[in-house]
């Protein structure tokens, strides 16, 4: 699994910049970031993908906490997580095509949301490998143009993500051992 | 209470405790500039708005609050960008207003109209863009807040001129909510005893005191750690005076152009202690052969500081006085003798290299005067720099007694900073004088501040070290790039007659028994003194240690003349 962190931030202006401005600048290469409203309206979620494996998920959230608007970071990678990303794929098809298209499509669980004389839009759900599963079966058929969102994720029940550096944001419940809290 | 957005700027600054700022008038941030008649705020009126960035940084390192600095929108804003990148490096609580467009301008590339937020993203702790009266005093409130608290930095704030014009209902928050926003300050036990494990067994620790020694108030801490444990310490150059210079246990400048014994101690140490210091690397030199038996503990407020550069055994993230004061009752007494003997070792082979041992014959180094300055002064005087040459030896023979007197541009290497930094110190310290010592390069890059010295009768006495180069990139010329001074020789002003056209007594040096009546005249005449000292051309600035080389692997200064005449 590729490095893959949540953040919560406020939901300001300008806090995405903030946030690709420190990549760009930190030299952080990002396979997908995926930003949105979540459950309170004064937080918007954050889904970052790493490029690869190599880049230290630690530093990542090391630096996001360097910004005044990031309020939590957990590292997600190889945590049990349900992990999301939608695709719409517009294929060429003749109309004698599209049948086989349709096919592939219940066998991915994916959908045929728009139908046109000589093209369809499927969409589709998933993890990155199914996506990419159903891509390669579509490839020869002809892909016309192809959207993701990137990837999105959420923990599996009560688990939590990794906060590599106890403290970091002050506000992490760090207990000395007689349990006086220290923060 | 209902207020005009520039009327609501003012009145809280005033309850931050702003009392002085420096800046620079202009269409959009004259509401401002209006309403700042009407209260107990001083405006120092600089010649350039980098000189008021600056200016505001001197102030800050020394007088230990926020300074503050003020500029128009477009060109008087992007003029400060410099000094706040300096503030940025050296992390310097600065607040800096600039005035914007009119809200509903935003976007029409208007008259100075310029993406202020978006260029200084990089180079402030956090900035604001503030469109509405209303949303004010929150910000301005949060800005001194986070440029003050856990590591410090510079804030900018950019104001649309309507929402300075406009009138709104004042309301002063009582408390502020930055939920992304809370510095650490302890560090868990469990680290704490693994650092503590390591100190026990060490036995031949040192420790690399930073910025961040004086920026948590740790002084005495740092003291008590060491003499309990007895460690000798290594300063950077933000960090000289963590440590008394004349303490036993000071190792004086470590880096590029520290000391070689301390410079040894380190590359022989088997623990480093780094504390508020963040391992640039003017001070590690070749990272795969830093250090390479020491285990590395690492305190520090930011964690993204943490692991960067050098990889470290164990982390304690928060502030360095709080933790030192929970980690050394854990620390047991140690004795270290025989390391602090074998530094004492390398210590006077330095000694006996230094230029001040060569016979006197006339000629005229930096070194000399600035260790004529330092015995003159007693070592007791808040000296600000500009970057090169003379900054260096600045910070090799002034040796520092206390803290907060070396007020210099280390991460970002400002050229220029001497003059306006000096000028917001005094500020800090209007009972005192201040003493900038700048090179001919450097001097000229800010020189027009010499007037805002003159106009607020600030005492700030100016020495200007000249050698007709610009020393330092010559001094690399000499010895990376064949001799080839290119774009170094300067034909200087004559400054004694620049210092006389802004009327500031001023005196030319030659001499070094002459250095000594200099410095007492410059003591003696009050506001603003220069004096320029013709130096040696074409010295070099010993030990150093080249870029991309281990620290140990250093270029030594010739033991005489005859070695120097016989290298060349």
């Amino acid at each position: 699994m590729q490095p893959t962190l949540i953040a919560k931030v406020e939901n300001k202006p300008g806090v995405l910049n903030r946030v690709a401005s420190l990549f760009r600048r930190r030299n952080f290469n990002i396979e997908s970031m995926n930003v949105g409203r979540t459950e309170d309206p004064d937080i918007s979620r954050m889904t970052i993908v790493m490029e690869n494996q190599d880049i230290d998920a630690r530093k990542v959230e090391a630096n996001l906490y360097k910004l005044v608007n990031v309020i939590d970071v957990q590292d997600v990678t190889n945590h049990p997580t349900v992990l999301r990303d939608l695709a719409l794929i517009k294929v060429s098809s003749t109309p004698d095509q599209r049948s086989e298209i349709s096919n592939l499509a219940n066998i991915f669980r994916a959908k045929i949301v728009d139908v046109a004389p000589d093209s369809v839009i499927v969409e589709i759900a998933g993890t990155e490998d199914k996506i990419e599963g159903l891509v390669e079966l579509l490839r020869p058929i002809g892909i016309q143009e192809m959207v993701r969102t990137g990837q999105v994720a959420m923990l599996r029940g009560t688990s939590t993500g990794v906060r590599h550096t106890p403290g970091a944001n002050g506000n992490n419940n760090i207990k000395s051992k007689n349990g006086r809290q220290l923060n | 209470m209902i207020k005009t957005g520039a009327e609501i700027v003012c009145e809280c600054l005033v309850r931050e405790g702003v009392e002085v700022m420096f800046g620079y008038p202009g269409g959009a941030i004259m509401p401002v500039h209006d309403a700042l008649l009407e209260y107990p705020i001083h405006h120092v009126l600089t010649r350039h708005e980098q000189g008021a960035a600056m200016a505001a940084d001197g102030y800050a390192r020394a007088s230990g609050k926020v300074g503050v600095a003020i500029a128009t929108s477009g060109p008087g804003a992007t003029n400060l960008v410099t000094g706040i990148a300096s503030a940025m490096m050296d992390s310097s609580p600065i607040v800096c207003i600039t005035g914007q467009v009119a809200s509903y301008l935003i976007g029409g590339d208007a008259f100075q109209e310029t993406d202020v937020t978006g260029i200084t993203l990089p180079i402030t702790k956090h900035n604001y863009l503030v469109t509405q009266a209303d949303e004010l005093a929150q910000v301005i409130r949060e800005a001194f807040y986070i440029a003050r608290s856990g590591r410090p930095g510079p804030v900018l704030i950019d104001i649309c001129k309507d929402a300075q014009l406009e009138e709104t209902e004042f309301v002063y928050p009582e408390e502020i909510s930055l939920p992304g926003y809370h510095p650490p300050s302890h560090a868990p036990m469990s680290e704490l005893q693994k650092a503590a494990e390591l100190i026990n067994k060490a036995k031949r620790p040192v420790i690399l005191a930073g910025h961040g020694v004086m920026m948590s108030g740790g002084i005495d801490e740092l003291k008590l750690f060491a003499e309990k444990t007895q460690t000798p310490v290594a300063m950077t150059l933000l960090g000289l005076g963590a440590l008394p210079a004349s303490h036993p246990y000071a190792l004086g400048m470590m880096g590029m152009h520290g000391e070689a014994y301390c410079n040894n101690a380190i590359q022989n140490s088997d623990l480093l202690l780094a504390f508020g210091m963040r391992f640039d690397d003017r001070v590690t030199g070749k990272l795969r052969e830093y250090a390479p038996r020491a285990q590395k503990i690492h305190i520090e407020i930011d964690p993204s500081e943490v692991h960067k550069n050098v990889a470290v055994d164990v982390v304690l993230v928060g502030d360095l006085k709080t933790i030192l004061n929970d980690l050394t009752p854990l620390a047991e007494p140690s004795d270290h003798e025989e390391w602090l003997d074998t530094i004492n070792e390398w210590r006077a082979d330095s000694e006996e290299r230094d230029i001040l041992s060569w016979p006197d014959e006339d000629q005229l180094f930096t070194a000399h005067v600035i260790k004529s300055f330092w015995k003159t002064t007693d070592g007791d005087e808040i000296l600000t720099t500009g970057v090169g040459q003379h900054q260096m030896w600045t910070a090799q023979y002034y040796q520092q007694e206390k803290p907060n007197r070396l007020i210099t541009s280390g991460g970002a290497g400002t050229m220029g900073f001497g003059l306006p930094s000096a000028i917001g110190a005094w500020f800090a310290h209007p009972e005192k004088e201040i003493w900038t010592i700048e090179g001919d390069g450097s001097i000229q890059m800010t020189i027009q501040e010499l007037a805002t010295a003159v106009q607020e009768g600030a005492n700030v006495k100016i020495m200007i070290i000249n050698n007709n180069f610009l020393g330092m990139v010559r001094q690399w010329q000499e010895f990376f790039f064949d001799k080839r001074y290119a774009a170094t020789p300067l034909t200087g002003p004559d400054f004694v007659k620049v210092a006389e056209a802004y009327g500031i007594p001023a005196m030319l040096i030659t001499e070094n028994k002459e250095v000594p009546n200099a410095i007492k005249f410059a003591k003696n005449t009050p506001g603003p003194v220069l004096i320029e000292y013709q130096v040696e051309k074409e010295d070099a600035v010993y030990p150093m240690v080249p870029a991309g080389a281990a620290l140990d692997e250093m270029i030594r200064r010739p033991i005489s003349r005859e070695e120097k005449a016989g290298a060349k």
